[in-house]
């Protein structure tokens, strides 16, 4: 699919005197997975939720496709919304809650029966069709929900923290399910979550937000490697925030090399420190550093080339990256 | 702790309840059912196991059918009254409910709110009723009103003392509890059920329909069994409001407690309570309220 699925035009969400979601502007193309990634309050929920037409946009337009859909209910804007607490109807049986809008829109009772069907298959649910919500476990909860919100058709999916309610071992499976189901429906996923790890796994494209402004949107490989803003680089974990004579930039945690010894490399680009703390985590070896400036510099190091020359807390160190490693911060 | 000495204790924990229920409910309740089946004469009642009472409540109903006798009317009476109170009672309920529960934001407004449906209360049944008097009567306020605005020619008669004004007071009394459990029930449902609702493209009314109601059913069915069983039992608002004119159930117990005719009076008692019993055994069938216990 070719085009641009959802597209936020200074979308602005004030509540009183807060401003919740700052004059936004976000494309997110057709058929791409994308994270809406930040910590709590940062805005990405109202975000989604402007899309999904569940709260009011105080100004700015959203677009779906060539559509505005800015003054649309829900259901006229061809997205479909999964909520964080599944919000399953209690009442009704687990077929009946997927067919609930196929019931809405006035389809027959086998009709809008069998199409729910379909969709249970798709989720692999079909066995508890006549089960009610209480009887399953928040997986299974979780697939209905799927399956509720697939079955309207939609050309988006908005998910509301969808992992966030599961078990770790669920989350990593569940998480490969979603991605699957995106690509074979060929669909737009909008995903909120506060977890880089799901957002690096599952999106085509990060989003990460930041007191109600969109402080990098990219592939997640280009926010890793090159994350743009100081927030981004500590947001994402994994990085470094050094002061450089051109000002503040971040390096990777795995690109800094560690020399023993306190001796200054000819240049005079790195770092003299002191070994805090190390830590083994099986095919790494994270260190803990302390230098004048920077009171927490962290490197990661192969095990292998650690185990060679193994350092001990205490130890005096130099540290050094190339200068390509270094991005710059705005 | 030993299981043995842990049910120990939890039976002394229960024992005051048990006790209360055991003096005021089950002791009064097996003393009408013994009292039901006792003999009397016109000064006395006499210990006895007969079937009299019973025979006498419903004598020649089933001969005259299909003409009703009077124990049948005053049930079918009866019957019609709670029909009607719980009608409307629910309908005004289930409103105000609504009303305070979706769309009154702040618990603090909530909370007001309930305080003002509770001033009624503040008086006593008998005041409350009589209050209506003087509004209906044929010289009363409306009456006036009507005749001065030219509306009406001659007092309307059926403001008082009919059944219009049996179901006025008694959905005026009795409407806080339907209004109550069905509150409660409705706080219970999660918000985000109602978003879904709006996600899948229903309308408020599909939403109140496919959502809210069969959420609330548990709270409808609490509500309605209050209701039920105050109406079915009374003959003080309808003797007060029906100008004693209305026959009811009640009415007839009590009249024929004031004879002194305490076996024919308990066995009314029971058939009553048997009718009761199966009205909420029937709704309790329909709803499992027991999730809102």
């Amino acid at each position: 699919m070719q085009g641009v699925a959802v597209e936020l035009i200074r979308v602005t969400k004030r509540y009183g005197a807060v401003t919740a979601v700052d004059a936004i502007d976000l494309r997110i193309p057709a058929g791409s997975y994308c994270c809406l990634l930040g910590p709590s309050g940062c805005g990405k929920t109202s975000t989604l939720r402007m899309i999904a037409g569940h709260e009011a946009i105080d100004d700015g337009d959203v677009r779906l496709g060539d559509t505005v859909v800015t003054h649309m209910p829900p259901a006229r804007r061809g997205t479909a919304m999964m909520f964080q607490s599944y919000a399953l109807f209690p009442h009704l049986s687990v077929v009946d809650n997927v067919a609930f809008s196929l019931k809405m829109k006035g389809v027959a009772r086998d009709a809008r029966r069998a199409r729910a069907m379909e969709f249970l298959l798709l989720v692999a649910m079909e066995k508890y069709a006549e089960r009610l919500p209480a009887q399953l476990s928040g997986g299974q909860q979780q697939r209905v929900a799927l399956a509720r919100a697939l079955v309207t058709e939609p050309q988006v999916l908005l998910l509301d923290e969808p992992l966030s309610a599961l078990d770790p071992f669920l989350r990593g499976r569940v998480r490969a399910e979603l991605k699957r189901l995106q690509r074979e429906l060929g669909i737009s996923f909008i995903h909120v979550t506060h977890s880089q790890d799901e957002a690096m796994a599952l999106a085509d494209l990060v989003v990460v937000m930041n007191a109600g402004r969109i402080e990098q949107a990219d592939t997640p490989r280009a926010v890793f490697d090159a994350p743009r803003s100081e927030f981004v680089a500590r947001f994402i974990g994994g990085h470094n925030i050094v002061v450089t004579a051109a000002g503040k930039a971040a390096v990777r945690c795995d690109r800094l090399a560690v020399a023993r010894g306190d001796e200054m490399p000819a240049d005079g680009l790195g770092l003299a420190a002191t070994v805090q703390a190390v830590e083994y985590q099986g095919s790494s070896v994270v260190l803990s550093l302390q230098e004048e400036r920077h009171a927490d510099l962290a490197a990661v190091m192969d095990d292998a080339i650690f185990f060679a020359d193994p350092l001990q807390p205490g130890d005096r160190v130099t540290v050094r990256w190339r200068p390509g490693d270094a991005h710059r911060l705005d | 702790m030993s299981r043995v000495a842990s049910s120990r204790a939890a039976l002394w924990q229960a024992a005051p309840l048990v006790v209360l229920l055991a003096v005021f409910f089950v002791l009064p309740l097996v003393l009408v059912v013994v009292v039901s089946v006792w003999d009397y004469n016109d000064y006395a009642i006499l210990p006895d196991v007969t079937p009299r009472n019973y025979r006498d409540v419903f004598e020649g109903c089933l001969v005259a059918l299909p003409e009703l006798c009077v124990t049948f009317k005053t049930y079918l009476s009866t019957l019609k009254f709670c029909l009607m109170v719980w009608l409307s009672t629910l309908l005004i309920g289930f409103t105000v409910a609504y009303f305070l529960a979706f769309h009154v934001r702040s618990l603090g407004w909530q909370v007001v709110l309930f305080l003002v449906c509770t001033i009624p209360f503040w008086t006593s049944n008998v005041i409350r009723m009589i209050s209506w008097i003087p509004l209906l009567g044929r010289n009363g306020v409306i009456n006036q009103w009507l005749q001065q605005a030219g509306i009406t020619d001659a007092p309307l008669e059926w403001l008082l003392f009919s059944d219009f004004s049996v179901l006025l007071a008694f959905v005026h009394l009795y409407t806080m509890f339907m209004i109550v459990p069905i509150f409660n029930s409705m706080t219970r449902i999660d918000r985000s059920l109602l978003e879904a609702a709006y996600d899948a493209g229903a309308s408020g009314w599909q939403t109140l329909w496919n959502v809210v109601i069969p959420l609330c059913k548990p709270g409808i069915v609490i509500g309605s069994i209050f209701v039920v069983t105050i109406v079915m039992g009374d003959f003080v608002t309808i003797g007060v409001m029906g100008g004693q004119q209305i026959a009811s159930i009640g009415k007839i117990i009590s009249v024929q407690m004031s004879y002194l005719q305490f076996p024919l009076a308990a066995a009314n008692a029971v058939i009553l309570l048997a009718v009761v019993m199966m009205i909420i055994w029937a709704m309790t069938r329909a709803v499992d309220i027991r999730r809102e216990l």
